[in-house]
């Protein structure tokens, strides 16, 4: 590793704390009370969700409308499971959550096997479809305590759980679409035909990023049911999937910096402007017709804030000609 | 109710289905879009006879014609603004798709700003009671629905395979680039195709309003998705498909709703499309086209 | 035995016959063409021979290995590689990662080890970006490296798919139109690198061309199309004089 990588990391790393710090620092002091911190606890949970569908709409290039779908199934599992497992106070957040995680990829498994196969649009409307159905289910039965709701799932999220859980997503995100496994799911997007021509099992490469994608989805929704304290089904219906999807798309198809950009300001914005909130789905939905015909690939487009890029327009050395650095500062926004 | 006059009317509710599925399907078959917006046309026409019967208080035969054209006029508009510019330099499918679901958002929201989003109640339109054949009831609306979608069906594959308009459509479906190379202005045909569907929509809009009198501005997400449903479950790209997939989806949620419980019958839906999409991709009637390398 | 062989090939689209009993052998480090008129079914042989296609009749065989039925990833990791007649690159990605895509299969580490950068990551990550770098200086395309394939002008559009296709270590090259659309000097460089790499890699080629100075200059055998059938094969001398070819190609009898 050459010294200007580490230089890179370690500036990520301090600038990572120093925005804990602050946030913790400022949460101590009182200037953040609940209301704030609830909504950067939000900001978090949707940044998880973000670049998750970032991974499958971004990088494989596969249009997923239920991403909600799968949060919902990582929630009712990890709420269901503190409620019922009855495990130490200590380990059962965490085991909770991976819960949450590994039902929601194993829905991900149970959908993506055949709808994978399907050419071009098909796997929309299906996990839109698996949307929809799931929330019919959970509506009709019993110990998911239907309409009403699921209650009293003790609340245990707090911001720095939140916080390194988005870290953690966003970088291995990040660090995943560096490696060959990364860089052939990105050629599905480029040319599924070429991609296969090029001996890349696309099969095997979709169920890949489109069940990493489920996981976290599912690990964002332990998150929020921990955080909130009750599940209502209604939550996890398409417009929260459609909120997902503009983020990703607003912040740029292919841009994991862009997608925690902006998740988090599609996540403030709208509680600075509650006021207005009945024209909320209004603005987004013609920011996202807007954003489509000028700029198709999303504001960012692929591009990402790179802090070694930074670096180099700094110290005034030409750009590093060697090879691609893995190691561009995707964490920045978080 | 016995089990004759729950297919009935389910074949009444598949019509409407099967009359939005000919938009979706014509739709797919010139600019490969799964046109979200679609469904919400049904909305925007189920308002606009709302608006013609109560406050302009015209009479039905004008507030049919008048709510069908206000949606011709309103898909073509649609796919002036908001599509033509992305098909025009071939932009990628996932663009074009997340478009129309804006689209589709925005015609939601807007209604919902306009009328609120508690429903409205449409006056009764074409009451005939219910019609009596021995001991089988069946409420005429079902019949009406029928029948229409039938004559529309008919109307539609004489317009679409005897008409020069027709001709031109089939072309620019089949390959639009050979198509302008003939002479043949696309642009009009995708135009008219959307204009088209529209217009059908907006005749499923009507037999909704007199089946269904109550109209909200969320009505035709569902509806249209369901409607969409049909569309592949017939082979999208078909006309004889999506009347079919309408008729089974139809007559299919009507026997959830009688024999199951109506709690159910979206998630029947959805597991028929699933079910049709893994056992005959192409659906009932639909050709199965591979890409050409 | 030969390297590949296709015995009595055939192949119907819905009762139009596009191939019809196609025989052909291709030795080792031989470079074979592929020629006739436009529609003959040239490409449709291609897309047998990675299993785009299922053929409705007869065997594939490399190195006397059966392919028919393997998946087309599978044809291509078995060690036949192709390009493609409208050239299908990785546009929005650079030159380098495309080239590296096509050595996927050849590496190991999982995705977990990538994930979390273990040291097999950097070990292979680093092997493979020089051999990429290795095969992009084979097409003079190094210093590219970085660069969008979007961005490069059409002759190097083409020489980068010849490059990707040999990062999938091949033993079979299947070019499609190598020369199409490049002027008569990136032609004759082309017929230069295409007998270089040959050499290099100690590889066969099967190619499809229209241009008949590439063909005669480069290819020690030749194969002639024509509606579906096999009309001629032979030396370049003897597909020049053979009646039936100028007979396809000038359209009499």
């Amino acid at each position: 590793m050459n010294r200007k990588k580490v230089t890179v990391y370690g500036v990520i790393l301090v600038l990572i704390l120093a925005i804990y710090a602050v946030v913790t620092g400022l949460t101590d002091a009182g200037v953040l009370n609940s209301y704030y911190s609830g909504i950067l606890i939000m900001v978090c949970i949707n940044i998880i969700l973000a670049t998750s569908l970032n991974l499958s709409t971004g990088f494989l290039g596969q249009l997923i409308l239920g991403h909600a779908g799968f949060m919902s199934v990582g929630a009712y599992a990890a709420a269901l499971f503190t409620l019922r497992a009855g495990l130490p106070d200590s380990i059962d957040f965490l085991v909770a959550l991976l819960v949450g995680g590994l039902t929601a990829a194993l829905f991900g498994l149970l959908i993506g096997i055949p709808a994978l196969r399907l050419k071009g649009d098909y796997l929309a409307i299906i996990t839109l479809g698996f949307g929809e159905i799931i929330r019919v289910i959970i509506i009709n039965l019993d110990f998911t305590g239907g309409a009403r709701g699921l209650r009293g799932i003790p609340k245990e999220t707090n911001f720095s759980w939140v916080y390194l859980l988005a870290v953690l997503t966003v970088a291995i995100i990040f660090a995943f679409i560096h490696t060959r496994h990364g860089r052939a799911v990105i050629s599905i997007r480029e040319d599924e035909i070429a991609a296969e021509a090029s001996g890349v099992n696309t099969t095997y490469y979709k169920l890949l990023a489109f069940i990493m994608s489920a996981f976290f989805a599912g690990i964002a929704g332990g998150l929020y049911a921990h955080h909130i304290g009750i599940l209502n089904p209604s939550k996890f219906d398409f417009n929260y999937s459609v909120e997902i999807l503009v983020m990703v798309v607003l912040g740029g198809m292919g841009s994991i910096t862009g997608s925690v950009i902006a998740a988090t300001v599609l996540t403030i914005l709208p509680e600075a402007l509650r006021d207005f909130s009945s024209y909320r789905m209004l603005a987004y939905s013609v920011v996202l017709i807007c954003v489509m015909l000028f700029r198709p690939s999303g504001l960012l487009g692929q591009y990402e804030i790179s802090l070694t890029r930074l670096f180099g327009k700094l110290s005034g050395s030409k750009g590093n000609k060697t090879t691609k650095n893995p190691a561009s500062g995707g964490e920045k926004g978080a | 109710m016995g089990f004759i006059s729950q297919v009935i009317n389910g074949l009444g509710l598949g019509s409407i289905y099967a009359l939005v599925a000919l938009g979706y399907s014509m739709v797919y078959g010139i600019v490969q879009l799964i046109n979200f917006a679609h469904g919400d046309i049904i909305m925007v026409g189920a308002y606009a006879m709302f608006l013609l019967l109560t406050l302009a208080g015209a009479p039905l035969w004008a507030a049919v014609l008048g709510s069908i054209l206000f949606c011709v006029v309103a898909g073509v508009f649609i796919e002036r603004v908001a599509y033509r510019r992305l098909i025009n330099m071939k932009a990628p499918r996932i663009s074009l798709l997340i478009t129309a679901i804006g689209v589709s958002i925005f015609l939601q929201n807007l209604s919902q700003l306009l009328f609120t989003s508690s429903g409205r109640t449409i006056p009764s339109m074409f009451d005939l009671g219910t019609l009596e054949a021995g001991s089988l009831q069946v409420p005429s609306g079902s019949i009406i629905n029928i029948l229409t979608s039938v004559a529309m069906m008919v109307g539609l594959s004489f317009l679409v395979n005897k008409t020069k308009i027709g001709k031109a459509m089939r072309a620019t479906s089949e390959d639009a680039d050979a198509a302008r190379l003939m002479g043949i202005n696309t642009n009009h045909s995708i135009a008219f195709t959307f204009g088209l569907g529209s217009g059908l929509a907006a005749v499923g809009a009507v037999l909704y309003c007199n089946t269904y009198p109550m109209i909200t501005p969320y009505m035709g997400g569902l509806l249209g998705l369901k409607a969409f449903v049909a569309a592949v479950l017939g082979g999208i790209g078909s006309i004889p498909g999506a009347m079919l997939g309408g008729y089974v989806l139809g007559v299919a949620e009507s026997l959830t709703k009688g024999y199951i419980s109506s709690s159910f019958t979206d998630a029947v839906v959805f597991g028929i499309l699933i079910l049709v999409l893994l056992v005959r991709p192409a659906g009932l009637l639909g050709r199965n086209v591979s890409e050409k390398v | 035995m030969p390297l590949l062989e296709a015995k009595h090939l055939g192949i119907a689209f819905g009762g139009l016959r596009a191939l019809e009993d196609v025989n052909f052998q291709l030795e080792e480090n031989q470079i074979m063409g592929l020629i006739g008129p436009n529609g003959a079914g040239k490409t449709t042989v291609f897309n047998l021979l990675t299993q785009v296609y299922q053929p409705t009749e007869g065997t594939i065989e490399l190195e006397g290995k059966s392919i028919i039925g393997k998946k087309t990833y599978d044809v291509t990791r078995g060690g036949i590689a192709r390009t493609f007649q409208n050239i299908r690159l990785f546009k929005d990605i650079s030159v380098l990662d495309n080239v590296r895509i096509a050595m996927n299969y050849q590496m190991k580490y999982s995705a977990l080890a990538g994930i979390l950068r273990l040291p097999s990551y950097w070990k292979e990550e680093r092997a493979m970006t020089e051999r990429a770098m290795d095969l992009l200086s084979v097409f003079n395309l190094q210093d590219l490296a970085e660069s969008k394939a979007r961005n490069l002008p059409y002759g190097q559009q083409r020489k980068l798919e010849i490059a990707r296709a040999l990062a999938a270590s091949p033993k079979v090259l299947l070019l499609d139109e190598p020369a199409a659309g490049m002027n008569p000097t990136e032609t004759h460089e082309l017929m230069e690198s295409i007998q270089l790499i040959r050499d290099r890699f100690s590889i066969s080629i099967l190619l499809i061309e229209h241009d008949m100075s590439f063909v005669m200059g480069i290819c020690q055998r030749l194969v002639v199309l024509d509606y579906g059938r096999i009309i001629a094969k032979g030396s370049a001398e003897e597909i020049r004089t053979n009646p039936k070819v100028i007979a396809a190609y000038l359209g009499g009898e």
